[in-house]
């Protein structure tokens, strides 16, 4: 049972008023994609054990979709920031490092 | 329900609601809202009025605008005249909501038994409007002070909410404890 | 024989007494009684009968602990099996009824599973019951379910109600011990939210039974004066009979509230299941006492010597005149104290240890108890109650030494912490090689959303087993606690215990060390799953090396106690026998609950109406009352036909479509979705949406679009009608508002950031309406002004007005391809309007329809269904629907998936009509078998039947179904095998999907 940050309305809400919406950071690929590119955006995921960035719908609260970091395999979470952005934000990446060090943002 | 239920419950029928959409910088706005009822364009999670006209903040580019019924069409055109050409939406959503007094002491417990917010009232007090789940739905509740809150849902779940909180709020079912 | 002693019994109330009644034999206890300790103050030591072999079983604990004396609860709807009598409080009109024998308790047949014990061995069953397959559905499951087993389910209707409650709180202190009660003093001082919840209706846990002194005070003094100091806190909750039960993720916790198991029918909820939010877990769950292994280690009158103490001090219960204990450390020797100076006798203390030295061995023996070192129990005599004991060296191979005549045992193995709650969400554990038992390790706790430890463990649950070392740990876990919370715990009086100086405990694992195989094989480890030591040998010799998989093949731990007893017993014989070490050996999972909770409380309110939200329109009383029979469609209710009196539901559905296309029917179409899209980029965004061009249709106007996702599959449909300059308003599918709002939302929220669109769900702020049928128009204009002709408001548009006294908007779409009007009104008014339809409609035959007849009207038409005639695998092209997909737009959502090599496959299954042959209707979802066979060497399909319907208009059975290269076979035959294999296969013939009006001259009009 997770807690997130919402960052759009600042409540720390419940796993069950959240709705998940898989890996962050995909990069839509359209009409005149490469076959390889459009099938790795479709369906391929990096999936890891550690550290990922998710999508998460604050769906019974404010509505909004929030980008979370966070280790799938302690549960710790680095953080929470607004979907309205292309690649992790330099102080979620700090606060990942501080915790993995080594850690790099694959996208 | 007897006088000693954790708090009576009533549906309220004379509100109507109006979904504001935009900038909540913007000046327009600002003195949109101020026309409509009277008030400045809340912060995060703030409901700002009395029982005839507010307005509450419901995410970062929505406003609830609440006045009576009779007023909806007028209030609903007004905003909209003062937001021409500006990026807005204004929808009259008051029929699509179900709007629950529950008066009585209990009513922090009536809804901890439903929600998964944080009722005590260092955490949740006046002024504050809370969207979170309740039982199965949506909802959002406010207080007015120490013994009321008020609670909207979907229209369509009212007779599922009203159950809920009746049976939450039975007199046997007190927990004692916010 | 136990009995009730005249004197003592600090939690009884002799001035009430209490009736009850056991297998309907009537019993007397006090008030202040379990049933556990009432039933042995009357002499009843047999309790039950053991799963497997059915031996007979009494009382070994004294709490949750307890694996035996599981009984079934009250009666009819209030009836409950597997209740453990030890943790039962009893009440007036307590029925209880023991379990899994027959014909009696006494006297029971399945005891001669005990006789073929040798043939039983740990995974008997796996190992006999394999063959044939038939044999394990008609003989041998019910036979095993017969003989092995607890108590049988409910048959009734729960009488109770049950409920959830949701508390943050920053400390939560699981255990009202003298650990957890020092806990929430020094935490409650600081004003912090403090939850302290404790299983039982007592405070102190087992101080006062141990006579613990503290602070120079008897512990009951010094709990009572804790409580009040705790009671006076406004920021603390007290709450007793409340168990916690389990520890999740990000500081998550469940407790089970017992509220009135010892009220039965008074209007409270029975069981409450409290959510926690905290900062902080405390647990000072305290310690279990393990038992000893030697052989008849399970005959009733053998007990663990802290329960029997539990009995004697706290109810006054005697086990008997005569009590040998048997002990590796020195707490046993508090009940042999306790008993003698009871009065009661104590023939002889058997110490494993080498050496019974130390102030406790002392005392015993000023009090004349004879006590022996080196000593151990060979085995016990006795069946369904203890007889004697024959002693024996620990160190050898059990040669009787003396036989000593005995009413009951008192055992202690040692002591293991309470570290479930710890454990529960990844907290990892220490072998603690002095004491022999598995402590929490401070440096490996379970982690919360910062990355930081989460659940403290204080007291005994630490491994501190002192009372001055628990009361300290308390202490220190406390302010541990409030530092995380940011409250300073300032300066602190620590309680100081009396010293309790103990001698070491010395591991016994089997006794006597060198037992003789029939010796181990009546040597028990799981009590209620009848394990024994035998079997964890067999299972290691056999080549169980993990102990998850020795505990699954065995069945140790896997009982409704979880194995609270056995775990560490059953671990350290399959260390010994693997010649491995206890903490490499490791330990099973622990999992929630700690003690099993009622499905009732897990479901809270969620039951009868409230079991899930029903979503009414503003129409729903009025279908109520009008006979509708229903269908969900998500969480609405449709109404599906309105059956008039002696009308079959599907005479209903025919009359229904005949009358929308004879005279005019009305459907209640207030679910569909309607959302509202709105900005300077609205155009733009609605063609991202839809598979068509969008941004070009006219205001007024309305057009037909599809919705794909990613993958390029149909996922929803509905009508689109331009409001204004930047205005769309987009109709959804029933099931599909809620979703496709969402879908809108995450685009403009996550991908096009940009755009300036809003969206806004509508759906339940109009009531909506569909006037069906050749006099659809005509009813209409009696209510209305507005013009409604052909010509004023053409096929595919809308346009607002008044009908009825109802503002309103009229959309001219048809999914029953007869003349239609759907009209949207303000939800409030939906009521009032459609009565008025109704009411005016009666002239021209009016009927409501459901939405059964909607779909054999829009099947006759070969109109597709979302759901029917799609699945998730299903794109618009396969559909006949290539006239909706927009060529001239460079991109929309699906369009790149739709030029993958497999949707291009000319091959694909596509929408056609069928019709049989016979005139029948075919199944729906029956499949067309072709020439061949598939890889498996199956016939291969062809094709599948989507939706299929009796047509009343037609007077046969129609069908959709997609084929492959459908189209491209008109007038073909296709086979459809019946899946009964009663009846041939069904034939029908490859047409057009349109059935009725090819050319769309009804709606059209």
């Amino acid at each position: 049972m997770l807690i997130l940050t919402c960052p759009c309305c600042g409540i720390e809400a419940d796993e069950t008023e959240l709705e998940p919406g898989g890996e962050a950071h995909l990069k839509r690929q359209g009409p005149g994609a490469a076959d390889a590119d459009f099938e790795a955006y479709l369906f391929q995921r990096s999936n890891p054990m550690g550290v990922h960035l998710e999508r998460w719908r604050h769906a019974h609260g404010c509505g909004k979709w929030f980008l979370a970091a966070r280790n799938t395999v302690t549960l710790e979470v680095y953080g929470t920031y607004p979907a309205q952005t292309k690649k992790p934000p330099q102080d979620i990446v700090r606060a990942i490092k501080k915790r993995v060090p080594g850690w790099e943002w694959q996208g | 329900m007897s006088d000693a239920a954790l708090a009576r419950i009533s549906r309220e029928t004379g509100r109507a609601m109006i979904t504001l959409r935009g900038d909540l910088a913007s000046r327009p706005l600002a003195s949109a809202v101020k026309r409509a009822v009277g008030q400045p364009v809340p912060g995060p999670r703030a409901i700002l009025g009395d029982d005839d006209r507010a307005v509450a903040w419901m995410s970062p580019d929505e406003l609830l605008i609440l006045c009576p019924r009779g007023e909806a069409a007028g209030v609903s055109a007004g905003l909209s005249k003062a937001l021409q050409g500006s990026f807005h939406l204004v929808a009259d959503v008051s029929d699509a909501r179900a709007v629950f007094r529950i008066r009585g002491r209990g009513w922090r417990e009536v809804l901890a038994k439903l929600t998964p917010a944080d009722l005590s009232p260092a955490a949740f007090g006046e002024g504050e409007l809370r969207r979170t789940r309740l039982a199965q739905v949506a909802a959002a509740f406010w207080t007015g002070g120490r013994d009321e809150a008020t609670l909207v849902c979907f229209a369509s779940v009212a007779d599922y909410v009203q159950a809920l909180l009746e049976n939450a709020a039975r007199p046997e079912s007190a927990v004692g404890v916010l | 024989m136990s009995a009730r002693l005249s004197k003592g019994g600090r939690l009884l109330d002799r001035s009430r007494a209490v009736e009850f009644t056991f297998n309907d034999l009537r019993f007397r206890g006090f008030a202040g009684d379990t049933l556990a300790s009432a039933l042995l103050a009357s002499g009843q030591t047999l309790l039950g009968r053991s799963f497997k072999y059915h031996r007979p079983r009494g009382v070994i604990a004294s709490g949750a602990e307890e694996p035996n004396a599981l009984v079934g609860l009250g009666r009819g709807a209030r009836f409950e099996p597997n209740q453990r009598a030890t943790t039962t409080e009893l009440f007036d009109g307590l029925e209880a009824e023991s379990q899994n024998h027959w014909p009696s308790l006494e006297f029971d047949i399945g005891v001669v599973n005990n006789k073929l014990a040798r043939f039983l061995p740990a995974g008997f069953y796996y190992k006999t019951f394999m063959a044939p397959r038939a044999a394990w559905k008609h003989l041998f499951e019910p036979v095993i379910r017969r003989s092995a087993g607890l108590g049988r389910a409910p048959s009734s209707r729960d009488a109770d109600s049950y409920e959830h409650f949701h508390l943050h709180v920053e400390v939560l202190i699981a255990g009202g011990g003298i650990a957890g009660l020092q806990a929430a003093l020094v935490a409650g001082r600081t004003g912090a939210r403090v939850l302290l919840v404790e299983q039982t209706a007592h405070w102190g846990g087992r101080a006062p039974v141990d006579g613990a002194v503290i602070d120079g005070q008897p512990a009951d003094d010094w709990i009572s004066n804790a409580v009040q100091a705790l009671e006076k806190m406004e920021n603390v909750t007290l709450r007793t009979r409340c168990m916690l039960s389990g520890v999740y993720d990000h500081g998550f916790a469940l407790a089970y509230e017992r509220v009135a198991d010892h009220a039965p029918g008074d209007a409270r909820p029975r069981h409450r299941l409290w959510k926690i939010r905290a900062r902080r877990i405390i647990t000072a769950t305290g310690a279990l006492e393990r038992p000893l292994a030697f052989a008849g280690n399970d005959v009733p009158g053998v007990m663990l010597a802290s329960a029997l103490r539990d009995y004697l001090v706290n109810w006054a219960v005697s086990p008997g005149d005569r009590t040998v204990v048997v002990t590796n450390n020195d707490s046993a020797y508090l009940s042999a104290i306790a008993l003698k100076e009871a009065g009661l006798e104590v023939p002889v203390i058997l110490d494993a240890r080498a050496e019974a030295t130390g102030p406790l061995a002392e005392r015993a023996r000023e009090l004349g108890i004879r006590v022996l070192a080196g000593r151990g129990i060979a085995a016990v005599r006795g069946g369904k109650r203890v007889r004697a004991v024959e002693t024996c060296l620990q160190a050898g191979e059990g040669a009787v030494l003396e036989t000593i005549a005995c009413e009951a045992v008192a055992m202690s193995g040692g002591w293991s912490p309470v570290v479930h709650l710890w454990s529960h969400c990844g907290g990892k554990l220490d072998w603690d090689e002095a004491q022999a038992h598995f402590r929490p390790d401070p440096a490996r706790p379970p982690l919360d959303h910062n990355g930081e430890g989460f659940v403290i463990a204080v007291g005994n649950a630490d491994g501190a087993m002192t009372t001055g070392a628990a009361l300290e740990s308390a202490v220190a876990g406390a302010r541990a606690a409030l530092k995380a919370v940011g409250k300073a715990a300032g300066r602190v009086a620590v309680a100081k215990a009396a010293a309790e100086p103990a001698q070491p405990m010395q591991p016994v694992w089997l006794m006597p060390e060198g037992a003789s195989d029939a010796r181990r094989m009546k040597m028990w480890l799981d009590f209620q799953n009848d394990v024994k030591v035998s079997d964890v040998q067999l299972a290691a010799r056999e080549g169980y090396e993990s102990v998850e998989h020795t505990k699954r093949y065995t069945t140790i731990g896997m009982a409704t106690d979880q194995g609270k007893l056995s775990n560490i017993n059953g671990l350290a014989v399959l260390a010994r026998e693997l010649n491995n070490d206890i903490p490499k050996v490791g330990t099973t999972t622990f999992r929630p609950p700690y003690t099993p909770i009622s499905m009732g409380s897990i479901a809270g309110e969620a039951r009868g109406e409230l079991f899930q939200p029903v979503r009414k329109t503003p129409m729903h009383g009025w279908h109520e009352a009008h006979g509708a029979t229903w269908e969900p469609v998500g969480q609405w209710r449709r109404p599906y036909a309105y059956p008039r009196t002696g009308e079959s539901v599907s005479d209903a559905v025919s009359r229904e479509v005949r009358n929308a296309r004879e005279a005019v029917g009305l459907l209640d179409a207030s679910t569909l979705g309607k959302i509202l899209v709105k900005g300077p980029d609205a155009g733009r965004f609605v063609d991202m949406l839809y598979t068509n061009m969008m941004s070009t249709l006219p205001v007024g106007r309305c057009r037909y679009g599809l919705m794909c996702d990613e993958n390029g599959f149909l996922m929803d449909d509905g009508v689109v009608a331009r409001l204004d300059e930047d205005s769309w308003l987009c109709h959804t599918t029933t099931g599909g508002a809620e979703r496709i709002h969402g879908w809108m939302e995450d685009w403009l929220q996550c991908e096009w950031w940009d755009w300036k669109v809003y969206t806004a769900n509508l759906t339940e702020q109009f009531a909506q309406v569909a006037v069906v049928g050749p006099k659809a128009r005509k009813l209409l204009e009696t209510l209305t002004d507005m013009d409604l002709s052909a010509e004023a408001l053409p096929f595919m548009h809308w346009a607002d007005g008044e009908i009825a006294g109802v503002r309103a908007r009229v959309f001219r779409i048809s999914f029953s391809g007869e003349l239609s009007y759907e009209i949207a009104v303000p939800g409030g008014q939906g009521l009032a309007f459609w009565e008025a339809l109704v009411k005016a409609g009666d002239a021209f035959g009016a009927m409501p329809y459901g939405t059964e007849a909607l779909h054999v009207l829009r099947a006759e038409k070969g109109f597709i269904m979302i759901g029917d005639e799609t699945d998730g695998t299903v794109i618009p092209q396969d559909l006949g629907l290539g006239w909706a997909i927009s060529k001239k737009k460079d991109d929309f959502l699906g369009k790149r998936a739709q030029q993958r090599a497999d949707m291009v496959r000319p091959d694909r299954w596509r929408l056609v009509g069928l019709e049989t042959l016979d005139g029948g209707v075919l199944p729906d979802g029956a499949y067309a078998v072709g020439e061949g066979r598939n890889d498996h060497g199956q016939r291969r399909t062809i094709g599948r039947v989507t939706s299929s319907y009796r047509s009343p208009t037609l007077g046969r059975g129609i069908a959709l179904g997609l084929v492959e290269r459908g189209p491209e076979r008109m007038g073909e035959v296709l086979e459809f095998p019946m899946i009964d294999g009663r009846r041939r296969a069904m034939q029908a013939c490859i047409v057009d999907p349109v059935f009725y009006d090819k050319d769309g001259e009804k709606q059209n009009v």
